[in-house]
């Protein structure tokens, strides 16, 4: 698909989601249940850069999304400011993170560079926890303002924001995908001794990678507290964050921008659907499942299972 | 001053106690991941699954859970065998990169904590003994013995396995696996089955460390997630592949957490010791050459 | 020929570099002119890969000075060396393997060559470019295919096309005929005669001798991490010291 068709094509169908679904759909459970679904798309396209493109596994998924959370709760506490705002802030906030992260994290490859996102994870966790002013272990209620800024109820207005953010999340992958930072990215993965040697500034294009993938998975946490308007530690830095931003590009497939969001919508709602009908910590054990399954199965994912056909080309 | 002394005496005894129980929890990842190179990020989904057992026995039949950790420990063993098979003819014999291997353990993890959620509910479950309640008391230190027992069980534990794996001919065998895959192919000895072995006893450890685990602190499923990082922390500190190394790293790692726990409170702890890991990896040798 | 009076490409004094207790360079002193055929050889152990992978960057030096075209290489990353023009090709061939043929090309000549300054290659230049290298190889008709298709001698082609791309005025092949057939050595050296005579300096680290005789101009041998003979091929054989170096292979 050629980019001036991508561009179009896909904001044509964001535009057509946006109006029809707030036009069309009444029933609020569907924009409760859609957000979440729209949430996995951003986190697992954000941990795919860094994990399918650079092959570096990032076990600290919650901590990006929780900081981006907070970092909205700080600015909720102080001052009153736009939501989009919020989100880029909270881009900010993780975005950081993810710098120092890569900067912490320089000489790990591997094992050594996830157990350490872990060990991240838990002091970046630990942090919060003890900060009194976001209410450390025992959490914070969120009042969502009053009104929405566009017509209709505010999860709404959280859902089209979302949507939104499912767009640029997946507009920016696809864009580092076909760049020369993507063929960077992708020697790195492949072998990163021999980018190395073959001119590619590896240490740098690693703290680009783990800096853009941090800011997005903060952009994604970003309106949670307005959603969710209980925040507390330990839900926001929960491992199923980073279970489930495994899973779900290396069920769609790692080497591009579509598996992330074919795995997302179809484990996103999966999960959804489960909670409503069985329970929701059956989410967790198909999440688990399905994933132990494709791993051994399908590795390269469903794009994978397709690629076979199709002679890729540049 | 007296109180603070007593207080950092105390804090330093009770480390010192919780470090020897981290020797159980981590002589399995220093089997499974340090010499063998499998990264089992599962193993403490296997621990809790040991503590369930040991609550089970003890709740039905009034067994010592030591006793159920020792008497269960062969069937965690074939099922370590059974899970190390399905990850060779998944994996290993494929070439696969360690991603794949590290993704499949994190599945599993949750898959395990899922499992025991369904069957054992998120109820707090813990086990009682005649040595759950009483201290010994030395001088101004308290020693609980829920504490003191499971100390002493897991570095007989780990002592045992570092005699196996010193005298017997399959320790030898193991070592040599870890040491030198292709040299050992070369002797015509199969890796495969010598590393199934490992595996298996390294599950087999978590038969017991998960039934001390559950004289110490009440469990629920969802209390393997906080081991996970300790594990790794301390296999890596302890340099791998030495026990003495993982013992001293699990001793080092229970004080500094029991003092910040004492002085800086509760809260704190977990950060401290992972900070130590973060330093540990951005500078000792064995974190950065990786595998 | 080669002109003798220029300064050196690569000069350098006194290389040393032990892992623990073991010294794998003893102090390396050596001159590599610009348009030279070197040939490095020493038995196994000996260190010319750890020389190759100090002066490359792939390995810190502990002691001694690197000077590649005038300026210290000293501290300067990996990737930096590429950009000035040093390359090496992998003993094992290092493909990137989930990529085509021409984007294995194509990461060099994005990363070192069209960094330098002044250069800026256009996406069709680059793409034209890397299909002419491919061709120099024989390896194109497979451009879009993966290197897993490759047969052994072909790797290794891809292997030094890889290290031309990113345009080195010096390169290292590292071992790149090991394990291949007399008529598959006489490819490699065909190649590598034909950079040669393109103006890339060429160090020709082997052990096929026969190789090593026909096409270095120049022969350095190291024997435990020292220099032990450096001179015109036919004299540094007859050098009693190397004969007994090689005595034991």
């Amino acid at each position: 698909m050629s980019s001036a068709r991508f561009w179009l094509a896909s904001l044509a169908i964001t535009a057509i989601l946006l109006v029809l679904t707030r036009w069309q759909i009444e029933n609020g459970y569907f924009y409760f249940a859609a957000y979440v679904v729209l949430q996995s798309v951003v986190l697992a396209t954000a941990w795919n850069i860094l994990g399918g493109y650079t092959g570096y596994i990032n076990f600290g998924v919650g901590a990006f999304f929780a900081f981006g959370a907070y970092s909205s709760v700080v600015l909720h506490k102080l001052t009153t400011v736009p939501l989009p705002v919020m989100i880029a802030a909270g881009g900010l906030v993780s975005g950081l993170l993810g710098f120092l992260m890569g900067c912490l994290t320089l000489r790990l490859k591997g094992v050594f560079f996830a157990i350490a996102t872990l060990a991240l994870a838990i002091v970046a966790q630990t942090l919060i926890v003890n900060w009194a002013f976001v209410g450390g272990s025992r959490g914070i209620y969120i009042i969502r303002p009053q009104h929405a800024p566009l017509a209709g109820g505010y999860v709404q207005y959280l859902y089209s924001l979302m949507l939104v953010l499912s767009w640029l999340s997946i507009a920016i992958a696809r864009t580092i995908e076909r760049s020369h930072l993507g063929l960077g990215l992708a020697a790195i993965r492949d072998d990163e001794q021999a980018a190395e040697a073959s001119g590619v500034p590896t240490l740098r294009l690693r703290l680009l990678a783990t800096t853009l993938s941090g800011a997005l998975m903060g952009m994604a946490g970003a309106p949670f507290p307005y959603y969710v308007t209980y925040l507390d530690p330990t839900s926001s830095f929960s491992l199923a964050y980073a279970v489930n931003a495994v899973a779900m590009p290396l069920i769609g497939g790692m080497t591009s921008w579509i598996g992330p969001v074919i795995g997302a919508l179809l484990l996103g709602t999966v999960q959804q659907v489960a909670t409503v009908t069985i329970s929701s910590a059956l989410n967790l054990l198909i999440v688990g499942l399905l994933l132990i399954a494709f791993v051994i199965i399908a590795p390269n994912g469903i794009v994978g299972l397709f690629a076979r056909r199709r002679v890729r080309r540049r | 001053m007296d109180v603070t002394l007593g207080l950092a005496a105390n804090a330093i005894a009770a480390g010192l106690l919780l470090g020897g129980f981290y020797a159980a929890v981590t002589v399995g990842i220093t089997i499974s991941f340090g010499m063998l190179d499998i990264v089992n990020i599962a193993h403490p989904a296997f621990i809790v699954l040991g503590s369930f057992v040991a609550y089970t026995l003890n709740s039905r039949f009034g067994l010592d859970p030591v006793l159920v950790g020792i008497i269960a420990a062969p069937a965690f063993y074939l099922l370590g065998i059974a899970i190390y098979q399905l990850y060779y003819l998944a994996f290993e014999r494929r070439g696969a990169e360690s991603i794949q291997g590290l993704a499949f353990f994190f599945g599993l993890l949750f898959v395990g904590e899922v499992a025991l959620i369904l069957v054992f509910g998120v109820d707090y479950r813990f086990v009682s003994a005649r040595y759950i309640g009483p201290s010994l008391h030395l001088g101004p230190i308290e020693l609980p013995l829920r504490m003191l027992v499971p100390f002493i069980v897991s570095l007989l534990m780990v002592a045992v396995l570092q005699l196996f794996l010193g005298r017997s001919f399959i320790g030898h065998a193991i070592l040599a696996v870890s040491q030198d895959r292709l040299a050992l192919q070369l002797m015509a000895a199969n890796p495969t089955r010598i590393k199934r072995i490992a595996f298996g006893i390294s599950i087999a450890t978590a038969s017991v460390a998960g039934a001390l685990l559950i004289i110490i602190q009440p469990v629920v499923p969802s209390v393997g997630r906080d081991y996970i990082g300790r594990i790794f922390a301390i296999c890596v500190l302890g340099g791998m592949t030495s026990f003495p190394g993982m013992v001293a790293g699990a001793l080092l790692i229970g004080v500094v957490e029991s003092l910040t726990a004492t002085f800086y409170g509760p809260s704190w702890a977990p950060a401290v010791a992972f900070g130590f890991l973060l330093l540990a990896l951005a500078v000792r040798p064995s974190g950065i050459l990786g595998r | 020929m080669i002109a003798a009076a220029a300064a050196p490409l690569l000069a350098v004094t006194g290389l040393g570099k032990q892992f623990g207790g073991f010294v794998a360079l003893d102090g390396i002193d050596l001159e590599i002119a610009e348009g030279e055929r070197l040939g490095l050889i020493g038995p196994n152990g000996s260190g010319k890969s750890t020389l190759v992978n100090c002066l490359c960057g792939t390995l810190r030096h502990d002691r001694g000075e690197i000077r590649f075209a005038g300026r210290r290489l000293d501290g300067v990353p990996a990737h930096q060396r590429t950009r000035r023009g040093l390359a090496r090709s992998f003993q094992l061939p290092r493909p990137f393997g989930t990529m085509s043929l021409v984007d294995n090309l194509r990461i060099p000549l994005l990363y070192a060559a069209n960094a330098r300054p002044g250069m800026h290659l256009g996406d069709a230049a680059i793409e034209q470019h890397c299909l002419a290298l491919l061709g120099a190889v024989g390896l194109a008709d497979r451009a879009r295919r993966r290197p897993r298709e490759l047969t052994q001698v072909e790797m290794r082609k891809l292997e030094l096309a890889r290290a031309v791309a990113s345009g080195p005025r010096l390169l290292f092949a590292d071992e790149a005929m090991a394990g291949l057939s007399t008529a598959e050595v006489e490819e490699i050296l065909a190649v590598l005669l034909r950079l040669n005579e393109s103006g890339i300096t060429i160090v020709l680290i082997e052990h096929i001798m026969r190789a090593v005789m026909s096409f270095s101009t120049r022969l350095v041998v190291l024997v435990a991490g020292r220099k032990i003979a450096d001179g015109m091929p036919q004299e540094v054989m007859r050098n009693p010291e190397v004969e007994r170096a090689y005595l034991g292979e």
